[in-house]
């Protein structure tokens, strides 16, 4: 587990300051308390070769230096069988690319403390420096005292309830205490000897780095006789002790059953020491409010009523609500263009500011406003509890193409915009989930390409209608439903092949319902919104620039060379800056490639500035026809339908405008797209898969509908 | 042999053996899915699955196919409706 990997990330903030880890099961609170002490002073990174996250924050306790806390993933046991799950360990014992923290903060939830304890009981047999958090204690019907966990354990315990803050003082002492004196936990769970043996031996393959005391060699060869398997995916295990444990398993497994043994005697060792030996097995329902509330939530009638009206408010905020902001934002880039276009004077470099760089920003900031509103909106979700019902209604459609239940959200706001979908992905915990869902998510027909949409149909298609629907309509609704069919379809292929994953079962905690933490949720909108625009952004920023010098250069030769057939034709005259720009030599050289698609050049250099964002399409368009309006919109419709063949037909017909939208509807036409995913799974290699595989399945689709509708003779 | 696939919503039962593949089968134990553990099944997602259980005072989910891996008996008949 010592290797250092490429992506290490800056760990200037860790310094050589204390660390503590903070760790505990999902939703106890943990980040609640993680962002009272820290205050916003975190720094965001990921853990190197997996998508998780992992915050870095600052520590003040009053004493003479600051601390780094560091905010590990939820997790129910140390053990693990993928990369993911093993960053709990890896954080807590110093194993991974990380060192050692000088101490461990466990966050427990008091309404569920026999489980919540099973993790703790880990860590201390692992003797970790430890202090203990017990959280939620006003909740928790019977709430045990810190005492009683204090004195299981060996290591201090604080009641606290991180969203009223109460208990957060004494956290602090107990942590400012516990880094000048680190405790070690003594807790002696005994496990038949039998078993006891087979570790002993098993110690012996442990790498000299990992080892410790005899407790923590014992821990560790325990932790490595429950995780590997023969189809784990754990990292970083050497190949002796891999095997050394495998032999053991092998050995013991007609003897007894490891895995059951070991995990009931913890069970039963904590229910010995802290309740007396009582079971904590009976089946009362210790939260009434939240079981009355999933009386109607998961009701199969009224539950899915208000999961279509959560949806709907989640919709209306990313169309509705976000637009006034999105063109306030339009507006202010509009304006900071006319500002610079009028004091600098005129040339490259004025087209470059106001163009490429100033545009390239207004590209950016443009998607803040949807990616701030969702990322509120599923914050509160998450916060509630809600979340996790919307994964249990909607597990069995989602499994079906291979997805996760939690991919629901992101998939329907990629309706919306496919970059704060994106980053929506994040609500899932398996990296091969979020890689799956993000590689469909583009596919679901956003905002961006409705004007494209708008235009052809307005241009192309006839005003008549079907059932009393016109076709307008029709094709409106059926780019919709294709959109949504193709990437259930494609998730459902790709998670056989390219995303491939070992099968998950479901096992899915339903936490109770809670008011959501405000603070909380605005600190994560604020976290997620600044990574965005630091790391998303610049490439957004650099991809519009690119795209602005395909467009501009090289500038047209001078007018007289082009006298001639400027005379000759005024029509011609107009286009030809655009026509001679790269961007336009580029269209000309792809017009082979998507001629059978039945696109000229023009469409071609369409489909270029459209990189930028679907609904540029419309405004190169313009340009390609020299339409300097105001209003692109409806003179490039006339030019549209106008334009003839050399025979006189017309040029575009309704066959090359649904060959057009299909295309539009398949191929990843969005560099913001690529960028956020790059930001995501922070390589190269999946943007780029990305890109092809959108791209190839757009073509072979329009091939067919253009090529298939010639034939058919709709030509 | 009955397994938890088989309980009628409401009912109670008690583990008597969990199954299953082994990482799934470690993490269900881990989270106190043991035998002799009681568990009632609370109810089933409105499309048939997955299944919502209270075990330890906490609800989790988990589908029908993994529910077939786990051998349980009734409580409610020898010892009474709770």
């Amino acid at each position: 587990m010592n290797s250092v990997q490429s992506t290490v990330p800056d760990n200037n903030a860790e310094g050589a300051t204390p660390r503590i880890a903070i760790i505990g099961n999902p939703n106890v609170g943990k980040s609640t308390i993680f962002n009272r002490l820290t205050g916003a002073s975190v720094k965001v990174g990921n853990y190197p070769g997996v998508t998780v996250e992992r915050s870095v924050g600052r520590l003040d306790i009053g004493g003479t230096e600051a601390l780094s806390l560091i905010d590990v993933p939820g997790t129910y046991s140390l053990s693990a069988r993928s990369a993911e799950e093993q960053i709990a360990i890896q954080e807590a014992l110093g194993l991974g690319d990380f060192p050692a923290p000088d101490l461990v903060l466990v966050v427990l939830d008091a309404g569920q403390l026999t489980r919540n304890l099973y993790l703790a009981v880990q860590l201390a047999e692992l003797r970790a420096p430890m202090v203990v958090a017990l959280n939620m204690v006003d909740e928790a019907l019977e709430a045990p005292s810190p005492e009683a966990v204090s004195q299981l354990l060996g290591v201090p315990c604080v009641g606290t309830n991180a969203r009223s803050g109460s208990g957060l003082d004494e956290l602090r002492d107990a942590l400012r205490a516990a880094v000048e004196h680190p405790p070690r936990p003594t807790t002696e769970v005994r496990y038949p000897a039998k078993l006891m043996a087979v570790i002993d031996r098993l110690v012996e393959a442990l790498p000299e780095a990992w080892r410790g005391s005899v407790e923590r060699d014992r821990g560790l060869a325990l932790w490595t006789l429950l995780s590997v398997d023969k189809n784990d995916e754990l990292e970083n295990i050497p190949s002796t002790l891999r095997r050394a444990s495998l032999n053991a398993y092998t050995e013991l497994e007609p003897v007894l059953d490891v895995d059951e043994v070991v995990i009931e005697t913890r069970y039963r060792y904590i229910e010995e020491q802290l309740l007396a030996g009582r079971s904590s097995s009976k089946t009362e329902i210790k939260r009434p409010f939240s079981e009355r509330i999933d009386r109607i939530a998961l009701h199969p009638l009224f539950g899915f009523a208000l999961f279509v009206a959560v949806m709907l408010l989640l919709f209306q905020t990313l169309f509705a609500w976000s637009d006034p902001l999105i063109g306030a934002v339009e507006n202010g880039i509009a304006a900071l263009q006319g500002l610079a276009s009028s004091t600098l004077p005129s040339g490259i470099f004025r087209d470059l500011i106001t163009e490429g760089v100033i545009g390239g920003v207004g590209n950016v900031v443009v998607f803040l406003p949807q990616i701030v509103l969702l990322f509120f909106l599923l914050g509160l979700l998450e916060d509630c509890g809600y979340m996790s019902r919307i994964a249990y209604l909607m597990d069995r459609i989602m499994r079906s193409c291979g997805l996760h239940g939690r991919a629901f959200v992101p998939m329907f706001s990629g309706f919306a915009c496919a970059v704060p979908a994106i980053l929506a992905t994040r609500t899932m915990e398996r990296q091969r989930d979020r890689l799956l869902t993000m590689m469909v998510v583009p596919l679901m027909s956003c905002s961006a390409r409705l004007p494209v949409y708008t235009l052809i149909i307005a241009a192309l298609f006839p005003p008549a209608s079907v059932y009393g629907i016109s076709i307008q309509s029709w094709l409106m609704v059926g780019m919709y439903l294709f959109s949504t069919a193709t990437a259930l379809v494609a998730a459902a292929v790709l998670g056989r092949t390219a995303v491939k994953g070992r099968h998950v079962p479901l096992l899915m905690e339903l936490p109770p319902y809670r008011t959501p933490d405000l603070w909380s949720t605005v600190h994560m909108v604020w976290q997620r919104s600044r990574s965005f625009l630091k790391e998303a952004g610049t490439v957004i920023l650099a991809c519009t620039i690119l795209l602005w010098a395909l467009l501009s250069f090289p500038k047209p030769a001078p007018i007289a060379l082009d006298a001639a057939s400027a005379k000759s034709n005024t029509e011609m005259s107009q286009p030809s800056a655009l026509e001679q720009s790269y961007a336009g030599q580029l269209g000309k050289t792809l017009e082979p490639a998507i001629e059978p698609l039945g696109f000229d050049w023009k469409i071609g250099v369409g489909l270029i500035g459209a990189f930028a964002a679907r609904e540029v399409f419309v405004s190169t368009m313009g340009l390609v026809y020299g339409i300097g309006d105001e209003d692109v919109e409806s003179p490039l419709r006339e030019r549209l339908r106008a334009e003839s063949t050399a025979d006189g037909k017309p040029r575009y017909t309704p066959l090359v405008g649904l060959s057009l939208m299909i295309f539009f509807a398949l191929a990843c036409q969005c560099m913001s797209t690529l960028a956020v995913v790059k930001r995501e799974t922070r390589t190269w290699r999946w943007p780029a898969f990305m890109f092809a595989y959108m791209t190839a399945l757009a073509w072979v689709c329009s091939f067919v509908v253009y090529q298939g509708g010639v034939w058919l003779g709709y030509g | 042999m009955m397994t938890l696939s088989a309980v009628a919503v409401g009912q109670s039962v008690v583990v008597r053996r969990v199954g299953g593949e082994r990482s799934f089968r470690r993490r269900l134990m881990e989270l106190g899915v043991l035998p002799g553990t009681q568990m009632r099944l609370m109810r089933i997602a409105p499309l048939g699955d997955p299944m919502e259980l209270l075990v330890r005072g906490c609800s989790m989910s988990i589908r029908r196919s993994e529910a077939d891996s786990i051998e349980v008996h009734s409580i409610d008949t020898s010892a009474g409706s709770p």
